[in-house]
């Protein structure tokens, strides 16, 4: 058995409910000051939250492991505390060994810089020495297919093009442990399949790679062990498929809809609520009604967004993915904003769905909601009277019946 | 996978305790020496960009602090007639802008730094120490470059360096360790309060009358002057006026109390910023 390189005992990280966005808060501190002199001097007790508790971890040299769990359990608060960029509120941690993080692609590019200056400036932030990236670099554009965009800077290159060097940067960085947060999201499949590759080399070579994914197939094709998180703790740590099978049963018996978001990276956007606005019954999550709708989210969006993603996905009771589309550069303001879809018609069984919406700025992931309360369906069953034969579409259908005489066939040919 | 690669151990691989803070001060120079070359290349990228997003570029390192240096000959020299020392206004005031402009840059800069670096300091650890440091350190290049300005004017106005010339690198790391200190204050603190960047452009402007830029500091009652000293960018602009033209006095026991102030800022400065450091991308 090879020998043990990451310990973890009783990690915990507790946060303050609403630490984020204490960098608001002179003015209200002012404010209550004036308010109320006498309260400053006795502090409100804070209310806190465990985003993290009791986490104890082995990794061995050479393992593939893979964290996973909906957002907010703890798995990125495991990644980053690992990697050293927040301190754990309790417990302790060994590491042997140099640590890579890549919580995401593209960490520390300029726009402003070219391709080759913004190589040698994100590799330096990631870790790695001048002379580590001058012998890496012909590698580093070769992979990532830029030659001829070298000497551009980075704000006139592709979507593409930028994924592909960012991650061609972090691939050679060759640490002794790599921590992944979900990254192999962007960029087009193939070469995400080339980087699923470059990773399946770092594990081959002895390497320790721990992965967060959402993506069950990645994780089932890379990862030997899985640990998965629920609301900070781990629930369950064993061999993949059982892990896997386990999470997917609880996330089929409806456990995904609970709408959990502390685990969020910032508070730069956040959906507020959605609702039907049309046809407008008495419960603005309840559509009753065949014909054509509209649906409105409303996004409070704190810090400009440049170059903004929406996605929006439209589930069934048991995760099946039925509808999803995606709008990209998006350009938003701070303030309140609606998104409002309209669709012709949504033929869905009467049941219970729900929504899941996305918001990006550039690659960075600001909010990812399932979208509370449920969406439900109570529109008129016009389907097959015996359920398993009614399939999952509820459409309105006319029948007509007529005799035809073999001589209107005849004609109807010849015409 | 039931085959454990074959490979070499490592020779030395780090190993790193992580854990809750404890105790005040935990320095932690050999990891700042470690991540020396990432030092260089934030400085690098700082001056870079700062040249390629200006139409002129370099230039502005010209400019600023000639143009100030006009301004105040006209407005302070020959309209107010404040006494220059016997110096030409242009010297009196150009010397005294060197160190200034460099030290009221460095310093915003510095506050801006963790805020403007968020999206970096929340994926990927390094000392944050070095973002400080580089902005203080990145400001020095459009010092050499204002200061070539300043030996065209000395050779114009005939000024010959004296002895004392020599002793110029340490009023400018005076003024580079001033910077430094009151900036890891302020860079915390606007982490934690944007407010804090707004209220940096003014406490420049008033620092800037509370120390001999635009006046000699003789113009201080005496009795005052004790007080004064305690701003330490006064010994420091005294300094380069005296090491640059040999006009003026010596800043000695100023010196003294302004090298206490600059000792007790940074002292200061990496306490609280450290305290911050283990937080600082839970708040950002």
């Amino acid at each position: 058995m090879s020998e043990v390189v990451i310990r973890a005992e009783q990690l915990g990280k507790r946060y303050r409910i609403g630490e984020r966005e204490v960098y608001r808060a002179l003015r209200h501190v002012l404010g209550d000051a004036l308010k109320s002199p006498l309260r400053i001097f006795c502090r409100a007790t804070p209310s806190y939250f465990w985003a993290l508790k009791d986490v104890s971890l082995e990794v061995r040299e050479g393992e593939v492991l893979g964290l996973i769990g909906r957002n907010g359990a703890g798995k990125t608060t495991l990644l980053k505390i690992l990697s050293r960029i927040t301190r754990p509120t309790d417990g302790h941690a060994e590491i042997h060994g140099r640590v890579g993080s890549l919580l995401e692609v593209g960490t520390g590019f300029h726009p402003e810089l070219t391709g080759r200056e913004n190589t040698y400036l994100s590799g330096a932030i990631l870790g790695m020495r001048k002379n580590e990236i001058d012998a890496k670099f012909e590698s580093i554009v070769d992979f990532a297919e830029i030659e001829k965009f070298l000497d551009t800077p980075v704000k006139h290159y592709s979507s593409g093009m930028f994924v592909r060097l960012a991650f061609s940067v972090a691939a050679h960085l060759e640490p002794d442990i790599l921590l992944v947060d979900e990254v192999l999201a962007v960029g087009d499949i193939a070469f995400q399949k080339k980087c699923l590759g470059k990773m399946g080399d770092v594990a081959h070579r002895g390497r320790t790679v721990i992965f967060v994914s959402h993506q069950m197939n990645q994780i089932r094709r890379l990862c030997q062990r899985v640990v998965w998180f629920d609301a900070g703790h781990i629930r369950a740590n064993g061999p993949t498929a059982e892990v896997v099978s386990a999470y997917e049963a609880a996330m089929a018996a409806g456990e995904i809809t609970a709408s959990h978001r502390a685990g969020l990276p910032n508070e730069k956007a956040r959906f507020l609520r959605w609702e039907i606005v049309e046809p407008r019954g008495s419960q603005p999550n309840v559509l009753n009604y065949h014909g054509p709708l509209a649906i409105k989210f409303i996004v409070r969006v704190n810090e400009p967004v440049r170059d903004g993603q929406h996605g929006i996905a439209l589930y069934d009771s048991g995760r099946q993915l039925l509808w999803g589309t995606a709008v990209n550069h998006l350009q938003l303001e701070s303030g309140i904003h609606k998104f409002l879809y309209s669709l012709p018609t949504l033929p869905l069984r009467p049941g219970v769905y729900s929504w899941r919406v996305t918001l990006f700025d550039e690659q960075e992931m600001l909010d990812d909601w399932d979208c509370a309360p449920e969406f439900l369906v109570a529109t008129e069953p016009v389907t097959h009277w015996k359920d398993e034969w009614a399939g999952i579409l509820n459409i309105p259908s006319r029948f007509s019946v007529s005799s035809m005489e073999p001589v209107s066939v005849f004609q109807e040919k010849r015409s | 996978m039931g085959i454990v690669p074959m490979h070499a151990a490592p020779l030395e691989r780090p190993v790193v305790r992580i854990a809750p803070r404890r105790g005040w001060l935990q320095l932690e120079l050999a990891e700042l020496w470690k991540y020396r070359e990432l030092l260089y290349f934030f400085v690098w990228r700082d001056i870079k960009i700062r040249y390629k997003q200006t139409a002129i570029g370099a230039a502005w390192a010209v400019l600023q602090p000639f143009l100030t240096m006009v301004v105040f000959s006209l407005f302070f020299g020959a309209l107010a007639k404040i006494p220059s020392q016997g110096l030409p206004y242009p010297v009196f005031y150009y010397c005294a802008l060197l160190p200034w402009m460099y030290f009221a840059s460095a310093l915003q800069n510095a506050t801006n730094t963790v805020v403007e670096h968020q999206r970096v300091i929340t994926k990927v650890y390094f000392p944050r120490l070095v973002l400080p440091l580089a902005s203080v350190l990145s400001g020095l290049v459009d010092f050499a470059i204002g200061f070539l300005v300043f030996l065209a004017m000395m050779l114009y106005y005939g000024i010959v360096p004296t002895r004392a010339t020599l002793l110029l690198p340490v009023f400018l790391l005076l003024a580079v360790l001033t910077a430094l200190g009151v900036g890891l204050w302020l860079s915390a603190l606007n982490a934690i309060y944007r407010d804090v960047k707004y209220v940096v452009p003014f406490l420049v402007q008033f620092w800037m009358f509370a120390s001999p830029v635009a006046y000699p500091s003789a113009l201080v009652p005496e009795r005052w002057r004790w007080l004064y000293a305690l701003n330490p960018m006064a010994g420091v602009i005294e300094g380069f006026r005296w090491a640059l033209t040999g006009h003026g006095q010596p800043p000695g026991g100023t010196l003294l109390i302004s090298a206490g102030m600059v000792a007790v800022a940074v002292a200061g400065g990496l306490i609280y910023f450290q305290k911050m450091e283990g937080t600082i991308a839970d708040v950002v």
